[in-house]
């Protein structure tokens, strides 16, 4: 983790004003943020460990808590809501037995929401790992959910 | 996609460079060549596009096409409801939902031959007839593309493409020919406002900080649009980010600051990429950096991704985040023109501001004046979203009603349905009813009708949309968004969406109106920050011009709308039940029992958790919800 984590901080010459990016680098690279490396990201740029704790709880991107293998971002915003955005969401929260911001116990798959993805057009809206899925129904949860199995 | 480093041109020491560029630019244009521009924007993607565009790279080389035909990957097109988009240049032929089967018959027939695919063209929706140019479109017809535009003419990951269509012209213009204080005169006789929302007069701002006392000055894009159900200003970033890096850098000369912050919402990936080749591209150009274009200026750019905070897109929340702090605002007894990043004067403006900067520079004042009502000119972009025909990006002249763009350009209500009311300004915005369609969109009209412009989100809903869940809807988003810095805010918000909350469970009281409304005014004149101060406004539109719904859910326990859960019921309508079964195998709960062939099923209420999964899944319309 040690030297990751330096070259990350190193990317932004241990910037403190680009503490927000490299908490991201951090959690791009590990999924989420974890505890030694926020310590080590206090001790390298000098900022206390509380307040990248405080920053690190404050941005709703960030997660302390290990996140699984695939993540699903079901869009909540007021387009996609419009359209049925909450049947979305239960029905996946139904479907994998966790709620939202949960992980499976097997690790495979973390729930989360997001405000809005940009491609109102298409919602309801839920990005996994990336890959968009537009127009969204409940009947049709099941089916993108199986193909990262 | 990005620009081969390899291939880019010679850094530009000076306005002639730029212009000699610019001309072989042009000239290199100027061939026999069919340019196919296939949408890549974000909404397009779900569609699959990025295989579309595969397939075309394949398709042209296999057809022996590399001479006469050239692939431009551009940003979003507008009608994303289409998508994906490819328009064929010159003629503007105009392809809608092009499936990768289609590409070969594209190049063979239209590419090669020059004729036209009936099949993939749009149909006017009125006079079912089929549309062959983009410009004849109705969606496209009433717009005034100033600044989207461009967005089909250039490949946003290469400068050459924007230097081509005329690029930096502003810049060279602004460096050479005019003074720091003309161009804060044109810009401020232009009669630009904000277009993140609350419209606060572009050049007034810059002359502010441009005379606070201070050394170090800083200019900042805000590319931190959090609304929800708004990607104006992501269709703007991703697809021509040029545009916005040359109106910091105007703006940046104007004010007298050497360095530039952007600061990116992280959910935009694409838009992220963009911004960072864009700024890439200008630096070895030499648009940015030492001595722009040989004229002793210098600006530095660097580009910040947010973390998903909404309270960010405030100017004093972002600043502080910026500084790697936790994004609270504070309190802007001095403004954030003499005190703002590092206590430093600061000017922070939003994406579509900044990109309207060049064309007022290129255009001149008394041209971008011509556009617009007596307090508001120009164009404002919208993301038109929700239960509208053409979902898309439009940008509109100021003062056209909102009759005409969710009409005309909008296409109406989907599926036949009647319209109930039109949001604007995100959730510090609210909700107007149908009385207000002919009510012309500038700020002050819309401030005045109770909603405001906000940063272009317009959300339109349908007689199925319940406006108390809406309501409950802005205040649960903004009680997550909330910093909790300040009490009327963090707790007001919270109590507000309890009451909202209970009404929509069917255990809301008489008194309960009356007390949403004192909690909206004591928000209003107590928060500290426009966040808090703004959040009523839902509640207060919804409460202004919809009170029968909150009545019927109150006194009846009833949901006109039907959609609030606990006041809702399913149930089957038998006459249109073939008993197919589909519901059955779709029902979480097992409610609904198969009862035999060509027999209606049945369904246990007591069973029943509202999901809604038999509704969505039958296509005859035999599950009915009251």
């Amino acid at each position: 983790m040690n030297e990751k984590v330096n070259a990350i901080i190193n990317k932004y010459n241990g910037d403190k004003g680009q503490l927000v990016s490299i908490l991201q680098d951090i959690q791009t690279e590990y999924y989420y943020l974890p505890k030694e490396a926020l310590i080590q990201v206090s001790e390298t740029i000098g900022i206390p460990a509380s307040r990248i704790y405080d920053v690190a709880t404050f941005f709703r991107a960030f997660s302390l808590e290990p996140r699984g293998k695939h993540l699903i971002n079901v869009c909540l915003g007021t387009a996609c809501h419009v359209r049925g955005a909450a049947r979305i969401l239960e029905e996946i929260e139904r479907n994998l037995a966790i709620k939202r911001a949960e992980t499976t116990k097997d690790r495979k798959f973390t729930l989360e929401t997001v405000n809005c993805m940009g491609c109102c057009a298409v919602g309801p809206a839920v990005k996994i790992d990336g890959e968009y899925f537009g127009h969204m129904s409940s009947d049709k949860v099941d089916n993108v959910l199986t193909k990262f199995e | 996609m990005s620009a081969n480093t390899n291939e880019m041109p010679n850094k530009l020491c000076s306005k002639q460079d730029l212009e000699a560029l610019q001309k072989e630019l042009i000239n290199g244009r100027k061939s026999d060549r069919v340019f196919i521009s296939v949408c890549n924007g974000t909404a397009c993607h779900p569609y699959g596009c990025a295989q579309l565009i595969e397939t075309f790279k394949q398709e042209i080389s296999q057809q022996d096409l590399g001479n006469k035909a050239e692939l431009r990957i551009t940003g979003c097109h507008g009608l994303c409801e289409k998508g994906p988009i490819v328009v064929i240049q010159p003629g503007d032929i105009f392809y809608q939902q092009v499936k990768l089967e289609d590409v070969p018959e594209i190049l063979r027939e239209t590419i090669s031959k020059g004729n036209i695919i009936d099949r993939l063209l749009h149909t006017d929706p009125t006079t079912g007839s089929k549309i062959v140019h983009r410009h004849e479109i109705p969606f496209y017809r009433k717009q005034k593309r100033n600044i989207l535009g461009n967005n089909v003419e250039i490949n946003p990951t290469r400068i050459e493409d924007y230097i081509a269509i005329g690029g930096y012209t502003a810049l060279a213009k602004a460096l050479f020919e005019m003074t720091p204080e003309q161009i804060i005169e044109q810009i401020k006789r232009s009669g630009l406002r904000g277009r993140g929302g609350a419209g606060f007069p572009t050049g007034t701002k810059w002359e502010s900080c441009r005379h606070a006392p201070g050394d170090i000055k800083y200019v900042i894009v805000n590319a931190d649009e959090g609304d929800p159900g708004a990607y104006a200003n992501e269709g703007l970033l991703s697809g021509n980010p040029h545009s916005v890096l040359e109106g910091l850098i105007i703006g940046a000369y104007a004010i007298g600051a050497n360095q530039g912050y952007v600061y990116v919402r992280n959910e935009y990936p694409l838009a992220l990429a963009n911004i960072t080749t864009a700024l890439n591209q200008a630096q070895q150009l030499g648009l940015l950096g030492e001595n722009i274009l040989g004229s002793r200026f210098d600006l530095n750019v660097s580009i910040t991704r947010g973390g998903g905070a909404f309270v960010c897109g405030e100017s004093t929340a972002l600043m502080a985040s910026l500084e790697g702090k936790v994004g609270e605002p504070r309190a802007k007894y001095v403004h954030t023109v003499e005190k703002g990043l590092w206590d430093r004067p600061s000017d922070l403006n939003n994406v579509e501001t900044w990109a309207n900067v060049p064309v007022i520079i290129n255009k001149g004042a008394d041209w971008y004046r011509t556009l617009g009502t007596d307090s508001s000119k120009g164009t404002k972009i919208f993301s038109l979203v929700g239960k509208i025909s053409n979902t898309g990006l439009v940008e509109v002249p100021m003062g056209i009603t909102l009759r005409e763009i969710i009409y005309d350009i909008g296409g109406g209500i989907r599926g036949g349905k009647k319209f109930k009311a039109v949001q604007t300004g995100g959730p510090s915005g609210g909700c107007l009813p149908e009385k207000f369609l002919d009510l012309p969109v500038d700020f002050d009209e819309l401030t005045k009708a109770g909603s405001m412009m906000g940063s272009g989100g317009m959300i339109v809903m349908d007689e199925t949309t319940c406006m108390v869940d809406i309501a409950k809807y802005f205040l649960t988003f903004l009680e997550e968004e909330s910093c909790g810095k300040c009490v009327p805010c963090r707790e007001g918000i919270k109590r507000m969406r309890q009451i909202l909350n209970d009404i929509t469970e069917g255990k809301g009281g008489e008194e309960d109106i009356d007390l949403l409304e004192q909690l909206s005014a004591t928000l209003v004149d107590s928060s500290l920050c426009a966040l808090g101060s703004t959040a009523p406004n839902p509640v207060i539109t919804t409460i202004r011009y919809f009170r029968d719904e909150y009545e019927a859910h109150i006194k009846e326990k009833r949901c006109p709308a039907g959609v609030c859960k606990a006041l809702i019921s399913y149930y089957i309508i038998k006459e249109k039940c073939p008993g197919c079964g589909l519901c059955v195998k779709a029902c979480p709960q097992d409610a609904i029992t198969f009862i035999g062939k060509k027999k209606p099923v049945a369904l246990d209420e007591s069973k029943c958790i509202k999901c809604g999964a038999c509704y969505d899944v039958c296509k005859l319309g035999a599950v009915g919800r009251k």
